[in-house]
């Protein structure tokens, strides 16, 4: 669900709002529970109505978890993405990301915890047009500091990791889309973030691109990472282990779920 | 994010958008460009009209005479010739007047000058001796007029430098003979160029005794009135006893009890400085102000472009925000990119100016000075004047919500 004309009240508070809840990691210890969300909920006031987005979703995501959150356009899903990504944060419920408290952090913290935990891969790409692919992949660690020497090595690291090593210093306008969306993947992978939340990320690119991204997923998954992918489309959700079916803002369906259940029948 | 880091994000903006971070920095250009001129035209010409004033001589006061009254109507200052070879006499004496060092009472007329073939006209300086000292001149060849050439009505005239080569050329005048009004005399002396500083016409004149000036030149009912009397102080510090000195001694001998009705006025070189600076100086904080305000029109821009910039750019700003810029972070990359344009507008602006300065002279013939006070005056207010006007678009770019930002397409 995209709701287009309306505004979140929470985004926009989060900024004055003194940050009560350290983070708390008790309880978490004991699974490695990458995401964990009770009870969420998110509410946009549009005008005089209210629309609840998100209507007490309950999910766990373990650490090198390979899920696609998949629904219909409205489902919500972008919403829960959002909050996922500690873009927006919940009207009500619990979120731990990496058994940190995320509910009722401050703007700044937020932009920490993205910079930390999160790696974002965007339909769009998002690259910056002005910049080589390797100043692109940099970006995160300028944020999070660092020697200069340093970052150009992880960057450049990262673009050899996605099978770009030939194209550090060519820019985006110089790269085809799904070479582009590689390079959106090695930013999000360089700073060995806890989670990479692939938002569409095959929504722009033609069939042999989506099959070149989706198996660098997979490569990506073998080799250990958690991550999150939204889609609408069924081949592509079907690329995951793991599918989330949200529909009315609420988690349908959770074929993890159900192999979680047949394992610990088997156990 | 580090400040290094930051200005280095904030310049790579302004370089990528060359066509429209120039046209921004443009109007402050302009702005420190006019203020630093118009600025140091004003300076300029406050510094030669000091100059003139400062050539006339130091610790000078001149009495000029004052207005007469007709049929109960009072003329102007000027328009009588109250002032006497007499007045001046009795300035000279130490008793009346200790603090004065010297005295030289002036007459002026214009007269047509002939040497041989060469002919000029103009103005021909009746005085005493001490003209020479009191309006700090000096003698370029032969000697001044004397004592004994005033008390001798003598026929001899010292020539200025102009007058000099307008007559004689490259030859030397002492000793030739010259035709003043039709009076053969001789030249005994020329004078030095008064200076770059001084006005040109301090170096067109021929200078006689004033007895011969009044016999022969003059002549007739007006014979012994002079136009001016120039008096030259001890030193600074006496400058106003002898102002007091010099009043109470005229306006005794003018037989005059109410000072405001004296027939004569003495000014110094202070009150025509300050008269004569403050008009400058009005005129130059007027054109001045007009310069700010082009200045203002020029921070409006940067304004304008830093909103439009921040528009256009809002899924730049989600996509650092998402990657983890904070608020603070994305506000100061905003800021360093409205105080870069504002301080590479200055320091161009500068240099214009600077140029400006170089290259108009020779073509107004005005004098230009740069203000160093101006100069970094400007620069700095540039740069605050990017400051201030990058807050406001600045804070809405760090104010936007990160999935807003990036949901725009």
């Amino acid at each position: 669900m995209t709701p287009t004309d309306s505004t979140s009240t929470d985004s926009t508070s989060t900024d004055s709002t003194p940050n009560d809840s350290t983070p708390n990691e008790a309880g978490t210890g004991a699974s490695a529970a990458v995401i964990e969300l009770t009870d969420v909920r998110k509410t946009y006031r549009s005008g005089l109505f209210e629309v609840a987005a998100l209507r007490g979703v309950d999910l766990s995501i373990q650490e090198g978890e390979y899920v696609a959150i998949t629904g219909p356009s409205g489902s919500g899903k972008s919403t829960l993405m959002h909050i996922l990504g500690c873009l927006d944060v919940p009207t009500s419920g619990l979120y731990r990301l990496a058994g940190e408290d995320v509910g009722g952090m401050s703007e700044d913290q937020l932009a920490e915890v993205r910079n930390r935990r999160i790696g974002f891969v965007f339909q769009q790409f998002n690259l910056l047009p002005s910049m080589t692919a390797w100043r692109n992949v940099e970006l995160p660690l300028c944020y999070a500091g660092g020697p200069r020497a340093e970052r150009r090595q992880r960057a450049v690291d990262a673009l050899a990791d996605v099978g770009l090593a030939d194209r550090v210093e060519h820019r985006p306008a110089e790269l085809s889309g799904g070479q582009q969306q590689r390079v959106a993947v090695a930013r999000a992978l360089v700073t060995n973030p806890s989670l990479i939340l692939a938002d569409e990320p095959t929504g722009n690119l033609d069939s042999a691109s989506t099959e070149d991204v989706l198996a660098l997923f997979r490569r990506l998954h073998d080799a250990g990472r958690t991550i999150v992918l939204i889609t609408h489309e069924a081949e592509v959700a079907a690329a995951a282990d793991r599918v989330l079916q949200v529909r009315d803002g609420v988690v349908t369906a959770d074929s993890g779920q159900a192999a979680r259940a047949l394992r610990t029948v088997r156990a | 994010m580090s400040w290094a880091e930051i200005i280095r994000t904030g310049l790579e903006a302004v370089r990528s958008h060359r066509l429209r971070s120039g046209l921004t920095m443009l109007g402050i250009l302009i702005g420190v460009a006019a203020v630093i001129l118009t600025v140091g035209l004003g300076e300029g010409a406050q510094d030669k009209v000091r100059g003139q004033i400062n050539a006339l001589g130091s610790n000078l006061l001149i009495v000029a005479p004052g207005s007469t009254t007709t049929n109960g109507v009072r003329g102007g200052f000027g328009s009588a010739s109250t002032l006497t070879r007499a007045d001046a006499g009795a300035l000279t004496s130490h008793v009346v007047a200790p603090d004065i060092r010297a005295v030289a009472p002036t007459t002026s007329r214009s007269a047509a000058l002939t040497a041989g073939s060469s002919s000029w006209t103009t103005s021909v300086v009746g005085t005493m001796p001490d003209w020479l000292s009191v309006r700090a001149r000096a003698i370029g060849t032969g000697r001044f007029i004397s004592g004994e050439d005033v008390a001798g009505h003598a026929a001899v005239t010292v020539l200025a430098a102009t007058t000099a080569e307008e007559l004689f050329g490259a030859r030397d005048p002492v000793g030739q003979s010259v035709t003043v009004s039709g009076v053969p005399m001789t030249v005994i002396g020329t004078l030095t160029a008064a200076g770059s500083s001084a006005s040109t016409n301090e170096d067109d004149q021929a200078i006689v005794p004033i007895t011969t000036a009044a016999d022969r030149i003059t002549g007739g009912a007006g014979r012994d009135s002079v136009q001016n009397i120039y008096l030259e102080a001890t030193s600074g510090h006496t400058l106003s006893a002898a102002y007091q000195e010099a009043d109470y001694e005229l306006l005794a001998r003018h037989r005059i009890t109410t000072p405001t009705a004296a027939d004569f006025s003495i000014t110094s070189q202070q009150s025509i400085l300050s008269t004569a600076t403050s008009v400058d100086r009005t005129l130059t904080v007027l054109l001045a102000g007009v310069a700010g305000i082009s200045l203002l029109v020029g921070g409006i821009g940067v304004m304008n472009i830093m909103l439009v910039s921040v528009t256009e750019r809002i899924r730049e700003i989600g996509l650092r925000k998402a990657l983890g810029a904070s608020p603070r972070v994305i506000r100061r990359q905003f800021l360093v990119e409205a105080s870069v344009l504002g301080l590479a507008g200055g320091l161009l602006g500068t240099a214009l100016g600077l140029a400006g300065a170089a290259i108009l002279p020779s073509l107004i013939s005005d004098p230009i000075s740069i203000s160093p006070t101006a100069t970094v005056g400007s620069i700095v207010i540039a740069v605050a004047i990017g400051v201030v006007f990058g807050v406001y678009p600045a804070t809405r770019a760090a104010r936007l919500a990160p999935i807003e930002a990036l949901r725009s397409d």
